[in-house]
């Protein structure tokens, strides 16, 4: 234990004592890089999942269907018209003399999809009796706006709406429509 | 009297166990994750504030390019074998099982079975650089509901999805829909990302 150790006469009968390290490594690197990895794998996985939508059309088979269309007060029915260029149109009940334009916003469809929806509970009671939308995409429409449409109708909670073509009297009444405002009438 | 002196270490703690630990997610994360391939068209999906996740398998997707094309892709080796096998027979179309191999390891496939023959005999690499035409789709040639078919058959499980870019013409969507509604598809995915806004349909008072 009292060993002294003689400095500067190492040739003169002393043992040479290599020095004891530690055999320990500096880890800190390796799990740096070992905790990066682990979140760019944790972080990639749970965003890769893509979200869906899911969506029911009817049945032709089902002999449900195939009887007579179901009846809905016209009071009940709103109509929604996808138009091109993002143009979204909508007229209530199914008179579209009363056409106007609207947007995919927040200010725009949804305020007007949730007052339809107050008034028509208001007066119908809601639950079996509330409003019915009517989505009628124009051939210029893209998918964007139909997926928009239905995602609203899932926002504001409507239950029932349809998917359905637009008839000659909604085409004519928006190429009136936008003749009206100054604009190109959209072609067909 | 002699002073005690602290036992003067460096305060370093075992990391091992961590590192283990953490050595054992990196590798769990690196071999659970699937690895997008390479698609052969861009598509900008459209955003709703669907919560719904699409399940990791059994899936049929149909990718709508913004041009129109029909993009044909499922998951599955097995299942995918069997979709080209009946479809070459259906088509009288004379694949080798190298092309068959090739038509399992692609991506999103869109070509008319009577150019199948050649598009697959290029492999897999050159695929990436070949502008597919689309599988066909309307009412006069409707391949793709024999896809569907075919795909329902070898999956019986089978889940459709709809992917759909942003600038999809509505007409092309909706014959896709059609083709669906014709096969008694009448439940559907539509692949959307989140959106972007907090709001959350939850949270919106009644």
């Amino acid at each position: 234990m009292a060993e002294i150790s003689q400095g500067g006469g190492g040739d003169k009968g002393g043992k040479v004592r290599s020095k004891k390290q530690s055999t320990r490594i500096d880890m800190t690197p390796m799990v740096d890089l070992a905790f990066l990895l682990l979140t760019f794998f944790v972080l990639t996985t749970s965003l890769n999942k893509p979200q869906t939508m899911e969506i029911r059309i009817p049945d032709k088979d089902d002999p449900k269907n195939q009887q007579k269309p179901i009846e809905i007060n016209e009071e009940r029915a709103i109509t929604l018209l996808l138009s091109g260029e993002n143009k979204l149109y909508w007229y209530p009940k199914i008179n579209p003399e009363t056409l106007q334009e609207t947007d995919y916003g927040v200010d725009g469809i949804r305020k007007i999809l949730e007052e339809n929806e107050a008034k028509i509970n208001a007066k119908f009671g809601g639950k079996e009796q509330s409003m019915f939308v009517f989505i009628k995409p124009m051939d210029d429409s893209n998918y964007k706006n139909m997926v928009d449409i239905l995602d609203e109708m899932k926002v504001v909670d409507i239950k029932k709406y349809a998917l359905m073509e637009p008839t000659g009297q909604d085409k004519n009444i928006i190429n009136q429509y936008a003749s009206s405002m100054g604009a190109t009438t959209p072609t067909e | 009297m002699a002073k005690v002196k602290p036992h003067r270490s460096a305060p370093s703690i075992d990391m091992t166990p961590m590192v283990d630990l953490a050595f054992l997610l990196v590798t769990f994360f690196m071999l659970t994750a699937k690895f997008r391939p390479d698609e052969p068209v861009q598509i900008v999906t459209p955003a709703s504030h669907s919560q719904f996740k699409l399940p990791e398998s059994g899936v049929l997707v149909l990718t709508i390019a913004n041009d129109g094309r029909v993009f044909y892709d499922m998951d599955g080796k097995d299942a995918r074998y069997r979709v080209i096998t009946a479809m070459a027979e259906k088509y009288n179309v004379q694949l080798s099982e190298q092309e068959k191999t090739v038509f399992v390891l692609s991506p999103s496939v869109a070509v008319p079975m009577s150019q199948m023959k050649s598009f697959l005999a290029q492999g897999v690499k050159a695929q990436k650089g070949i502008k597919q035409p689309g599988i066909p789709s309307d009412t006069a040639n409707n391949e793709l509901k024999d896809w569907i078919i075919q795909s329902r058959i070898a999956n019986p499980t089978l889940r459709v999805a709809i992917k759909g870019d942003n600038e999809a013409k509505y007409p092309k969507v909706n014959s896709v829909m059609k083709t669906l509604q014709d096969l008694n598809v009448t439940i559907f995915n539509l692949i959307t990302n989140a959106e972007a806004d907090a709001e959350k349909p939850v949270a919106k008072e009644n």
